[in-house]
C-alpha cells in the first residue's frame, strides 16, 4: 500500500458549511494502517494543523501543539502558509482544544512538533492550494495549469486576473480534495526557512500573553494544595480553624494528594495552609536520603544488569588488552523548574467539567478529568493557554486532578496553583544515574572495547512496573548510551535500573542528558591517554558518520579550535545525536586558583536537517545551553528523609545574566527532512564544560554539577 | 481589612483588602492585571517586578499598606501601543521564549534605563541579575538592553 491510498482515505477531510468557506483538517490515520503502509514504524505520526480560510479572506491556523517558548506557533503556520501560497500577514493561529482523535496527537515532546508532522503539514498547505487554483481555473474556465497561488490570490497568469482565496473558499470547498497534492520544490519556499517574527512575541512583551495562572472565570475561588513533602506520606491532621480564620480562606479539606485550601484570592489560601498547620505522617521513604540511594545504586549497579547493545566480545577484550582504563560518572536528580509554577482552571458542573491549562498533553488532561470525574471523554473540555515553561515537567497531569477535585468538591470554578516550594517538591525529577564505563586500550592505546553500564531509575519503570518484572531492557534509560556512534571492535551496554519512591519524568533532552555526559567525558579520557588531540580521536572513531563529523568539523571551525588561550583558561569539546539532530558544542572557560570558575563562551553546530525557522532553531540552542549549564553548575535535587530538601530558588539556583556565556550557533546547510530543535543542544553542554576545565586544570570533572570546591589546587 | 488607594498606570484605584497581602495579589486577583507574574513569592525571581513610585520593586515581597497613595506602573502600563523603546527592542531580538520572565525583566530593565541611559555589559549585569529566566534568553534581553539604550 503506498502513500496516495493511505492519505486519500485517512489523511484529508474536507467540510463545507455554509459560509464558513474552505476547512481543511489533517487527521490522524488510523495508527494500524500507518504501520502497516510502512509509515509509522518507530514514532507517533503526529500530523496537527487545522487550515481554514473564511470569505473575508482571513487564513486560521489551528496549532494542535502547546507552545512553551519553542514558537511552534509560528512555525507550524509556517509550514502550512508556505505551501498555501498564503500571505503571512494573512494568517491567524488559534489553539487546539483537545481532542482524542481530530489532530492526531497533540503530545508536545519529544523536540518533534516539526520533524514528526513536516511532511503532512506541507500536504495540508498544498492540497487546499490545489483546490482554490482549481476553483478560480473553473471559475474563468481556464486550465488549472495556466493559474498560480500568490500571496493570498489565485492569479490566472496571461489574462493577470485575480482572486483572493477569501473570494475562492467556499467554490473551494465544494471539489474534491487531491489525492496527493504536488509539493512545492523546496528552492520555491518563501516561508519556510525564514526567521518569520514570532506569532506571541507582541503578547509576551505588554503583558497580554495568557497563561494558565492568568485565566479569571466569574465567579472563581483560588486554591492551593500542599501534599506531604515526604514521597507516599500523607496528611495526618490539620487546624482547620485556624485555616478558616484567615480573612478569604473559605475551606480546607483533604484530597487525594494532599490538603486543599480554598479561598477568595491566591493570597488567603497561602496564609490559609500557613495557619493550617498541616500534621503528616510520613511513611517509610522519610529513612531514605541522597546517600542511601548512591549506595543502594552502587550495590545494585555491580550485580545484574540487562543487556542493552553487545557487539564483538568485551571480556575476551579486557583479558588481551594492554590496559583496561575505568571510570565512574555521576549525575544528580534535578528539577525542571519551569518559571509558571504549576496550576490549572477547572469547572466541574452538571456531570461536565471544562479546563484551562498550561500543558504538553491536552489528551491526557482530558482522558485524566473523564476517569477522575467518572464521565466520557466527550464530556470534558481542554482549552490549552500558552506555557511558561514545559520541558517534560507538563508532559504529566497530576496537578490537573489537584484542580478537578476542589471544583467538583465546591461546585465552583476553581484555579488552583502550586507555591514554588510545592512546585519543587513535587516535580517528575531527572533520574540521577551512575555510569561505569570501561575501555580495553592496546600498548598503543588504541580503545579495543567500550563498555557503559547505566544505573538509573526507570521512567517507565515508575510508569507501568508490570512491564519490567520479567527484566526487560527500559530502551529509554540507554538512549543515547547504546548509540553511540564510536567505531569499537566491542560494545558492551547494559543498564540496571534503581527504582525509590523518588518520581523520575521526562527531563529535557531525558536520558541523553546523563548519558551524553558519560559517553563524552570518557571517549575524552580515552583521547587523552592515546595523547591524541580529542576532536582528532574521536574522528578515527567515526568512519561512518557523516554528520557527526559535519558538526564536529564546523564546530572546530568556528571556535578557532587551535588557537591559543591563556594562562588558567581551557577549551573542551563534546557532540551527541539525539531527537533527529546532531550537536557538537566547544565550550571555553576560566579557573582561578581558587577554583571559582566561568564558563566564557559556547560555539555550538547543529545538524537538524532542513531548518524550518533558523531563528527558533538559534533560541532553542541558546535556551538548551543555559538550562544545560545551570544542572552542569548549579541547580542539584538532593533528598533527605525522604523529601527534597531545595525549597525555593535561593536553594535550586538558576543560571543567571552574568553567568551567561558569549554563545555562537550555527546551523549546518542541509536539506535532509527535518530534525528536532528544543533538546538536542542539551546533551553536550556538561561534557563540553567539564572537558574545558580538564584542558585549564587537568582535573577530570566526573560528577555534576561542578562544584569550585571540586577543583582547587 | 483597610481600604487602600493606589494609582495603577495612572488610573486611581481602590480596593479593600487585608493590610499584609502583597502588592502581586492585589494586581492579578483583585484588580485582574495578569501580565505581572508570580514566580516564587519571596523575591527570588524578580518575575513580579513593578514600578512603585518610579523604583522597580517585587510586588511579592511589597504589602499593599507600604504601597498605600503609591504611584505603580505595571508592564500594563508601559506603553499602549507597544511603543516603549524595549518593548520595540525586545520584539527587534525576539528575546521572549515562554514570555513568561519577561513581563519582569523589561519592568526591570526600565529602571535600569531610567538610571542610565547608555548601561555597559556589567551595568546590565548588576542591574538585571536578580531576573531568573528558565528559557534562558539571556544574551537577547543583553543585546535588547544595548539596542532600546541606542533609541532613548
Ligand atoms: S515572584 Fe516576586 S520575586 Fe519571584
Ligand atoms: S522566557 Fe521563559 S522564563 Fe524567561
Amino acid at each position: 500500500m503506498g502513500q496516495s491510498a493511505v492519505s486519500r482515505r485517512d489523511f484529508l477531510k474536507v467540510s463545507s458549511t455554509a459560509g464558513a468557506g474552505l476547512m481543511i483538517g489533517v487527521f490522524l490515520p488510523a495508527k494500524e494502517r500507518l504501520v502497516a503502509a510502512g509509515l509509522a514504524p518507530a514514532q507517533p505520526f503526529e500530523p496537527n494543523a487545522f487550515l481554514a480560510i473564511s470569505p473575508d479572506n482571513a487564513v486560521t491556523i489551528t496549532v494542535a501543539k502547546s507552545e512553551m517558548g519553542q514558537h511552534v506557533r509560528t512555525s507550524i503556520p509556517m509550514i502550512v502558509a508556505d505551501e498555501l501560497g498564503a500571505d503571512w500577514s494573512q494568517i491567524q493561529v488559534a489553539q487546539a482544544d483537545a481532542h482524542p482523535d481530530k489532530y492526531g496527537s497533540q503530545g508536545t515532546g519529544g523536540s518533534g512538533s516539526i520533524r514528526r508532522s513536516f511532511e503532512m503539514l506541507r500536504k495540508a498547505g498544498a492540497a487546499a492550494r490545489e483546490m482554490l487554483l482549481e476553483a478560480g481555473a473553473r471559475e474563468w474556465g481556464v486550465s488549472k495549469s495556466e493559474c498560480a497561488v500568490s500571496k493570498g490570490t489565485v492569479v490566472h497568469r496571461s489574462s493577470g486576473r485575480e482572486l483572493t482565496f477569501g473570494a475562492l473558499a467556499s467554490k473551494a470547498a465544494a471539489l474534491p480534495v487531491p489525492d496527493d497534492p504536488p509539493l512545492k520544490d523546496p528552492k520555491d519556499f518563501n516561508l519556510i526557512g525564514k526567521s518569520m517574527p514570532g506569532k506571541d512575541t507582541p503578547s509576551r512583551v505588554n503583558g497580554s500573553a495568557q497563561f494558565g495562572i492568568d485565566i479569571r472565570l466569574p465567579d472563581m475561588l483560588h486554591a492551593t494544595v500542599v501534599r506531604c513533602p515526604t514521597f507516599g506520606g500523607k496528611a495526618k491532621s490539620f487546624n482547620s480553624k485556624a485555616a478558616k480564620g484567615v480573612s478569604g480562606v473559605t475551606d480546607i479539606f483533604e484530597i487525594e494528594e494532599g490538603v486543599a485550601v480554598v479561598g477568595k484570592n491566591t493570597w488567603a489560601v497561602i496564609q490559609g495552609h500557613r495557619a493550617a498547620n498541616i500534621q503528616w505522617d510520613h511513611g517509610d521513604f522519610a529513612k531514605w536520603d541522597s546517600d542511601r540511594i548512591k549506595s543502594m545504586m552502587e550495590k545494585k549497579g555491580g550485580g545484574t544488569a540487562v543487556v542493552a547493545r553487545e557487539e564483538g566480545n568485551v571480556a575476551e577484550a579486557h583479558k588481551k588488552a594492554g590496559s583496561v582504563f575505568e571510570a565512574q560518572y555521576e549525575v544528580p536528580f534535578t528539577h525542571h523548574a519551569t518559571m509558571e509554577p504549576m496550576n490549572c482552571v477547572a469547572h466541574v458542573r452538571n456531570g461536565e467539567c471544562e479546563i484551562w491549562v498550561p500543558t504538553q498533553v491536552p489528551q491526557r488532561v482530558q482522558t485524566t478529568a473523564a476517569e477522575h470525574l467518572g464521565i466520557p471523554v466527550e464530556k470534558v473540555r481542554v482549552h490549552v493557554t500558552l506555557l511558561g515553561g514545559g520541558f517534560g515537567r507538563r508532559l504529566w497531569a497530576d496537578f490537573v486532578t489537584d484542580a478537578v477535585e476542589i471544583s467538583q468538591k465546591t461546585g465552583k470554578p476553581v484555579k488552583m496553583l502550586w507555591t514554588r516550594e510545592e512546585d519543587m517538591a513535587h516535580d517528575f525529577y531527572r533520574p540521577t544515574s551512575i555510569h561505569k564505563l570501561s575501555a580495553a586500550m592496546t600498548k598503543k592505546n588504541r580503545p579495543r572495547s567500550w563498555s557503559h553500564r547505566v544505573v538509573a531509575p526507570s521512567i517507565s519503570g515508575q510508569l507501568r512496573p508490570e512491564r519490567f518484572s520479567g527484566g526487560q531492557l527500559d530502551r529509554s534509560a540507554v538512549n543515547g548510551a547504546s548509540n553511540i556512534p564510536y567505531e569499537f571492535p566491542s560494545i558492551l551496554v547494559d543498564y540496571v535500573m534503581t527504582n525509590t519512591k523518588v518520581p523520575v519524568g521526562w527531563w529535557r533532552s531525558v536520558y541523553n542528558s546523563q548519558n551524553a555526559f558519560a559517553n563524552e567525558g570518557f571517549i575524552d579520557e580515552l583521547a587523552h591517554m592515546a595523547g591524541m588531540n580529542p576532536l582528532r580521536f574521536r574522528m578515527t572513531l567515526l568512519r561512518n558518520s557523516p554528520r557527526h563529523l559535519g558538526v564536529l568539523q564546523l564546530a572546530f571551525e568556528k571556535s578557532g579550535w587551535n588557537t591559543k588561550l591563556g594562562e588558567g583558561r581551557g577549551r573542551g569539546f563534546a557532540m551527541h545525536e539525539s531527537f533527529g539532530s546532531w550537536v557538537a558544542n566547544v565550550a571555553e572557560v576560566t579557573v582561578k586558583s581558587d577554583g571559582t570558575f566561568t564558563v566564557d563562551r559556547i560555539v555550538s553546530a547543529i545538524d537538524c536537517g532542513l531548518a524550518v525557522h533558523p531563528d527558533g532553531i538559534r533560541m532553542q540552542m541558546e535556551s538548551s545551553i543555559i538550562y544545560g549549564l545551570t544542572s552542569t553548575l548549579k541547580g542539584e535535587i538532593t533528598i533527605k528523609r525522604g523529601a527534597v530538601e531545595q525549597s525555593n530558588f535561593h536553594e535550586f539556583e538558576l543560571l543567571r545574566i552574568d553567568e551567561t556565556p558569549e554563545m555562537e550557533i550555527h546551523i549546518v546547510e542541509s536539506d535532509e527532512p527535518p530534525g528536532g530543535a528544543g533538546e538536542p543542544g542539551l546533551p553536550p553542554v556538561a561534557p563540553a564544560v567539564a572537558n574545558a576545565i580538564f584542558d585549564a586544570t587537568g582535573k577530570r570533572i566526573r560528577k555534576l554539577p561542578i562544584r569550585p570546591e571540586d577543583l582547587r589546587a | 481589612m483597610a481600604r487602600y488607594s493606589l494609582t495603577i498606570n495612572g488610573k486611581k484605584q481602590s480596593v479593600n483588602v487585608p493590610d499584609d497581602i502583597p502588592l502581586l495579589w492585589v494586581l492579578r486577583d483583585e484588580l485582574g492585571l495578569t501580565g505581572t507574574k508570580f514566580g516564587c513569592g519571596r523575591g527570588l525571581c524578580g518575575s513580579c517586578t513593578i514600578h512603585l513610585d518610579g523604583e522597580s520593586t517585587r510586588a511579592c515581597m511589597t504589602p499593599v499598606e507600604y504601597a498605600d497613595g503609591s504611584e505603580i506602573t505595571t508592564i500594563e502600563g508601559l506603553s499602549p501601543d507597544l511603543s516603549h523603546p524595549l518593548q520595540k527592542a525586545w520584539l527587534a531580538e525576539e528575546v521572549p521564549q515562554c514570555g513568561y520572565c519577561q513581563s519582569g525583566q523589561i519592568m526591570t530593565a526600565a529602571s535600569l534605563l531610567e538610571q542610565n541611559s547608555n548601561p555597559s555589559d556589567e551595568d546590565i549585569d548588576v542591574a538585571m541579575k536578580m531576573n531568573l529566566c528558565r528559557c534562558g534568553t539571556y544574551q537577547r534581553i543583553r543585546k535588547a538592553i544595548h539596542r532600546a539604550a541606542k533609541e532613548v
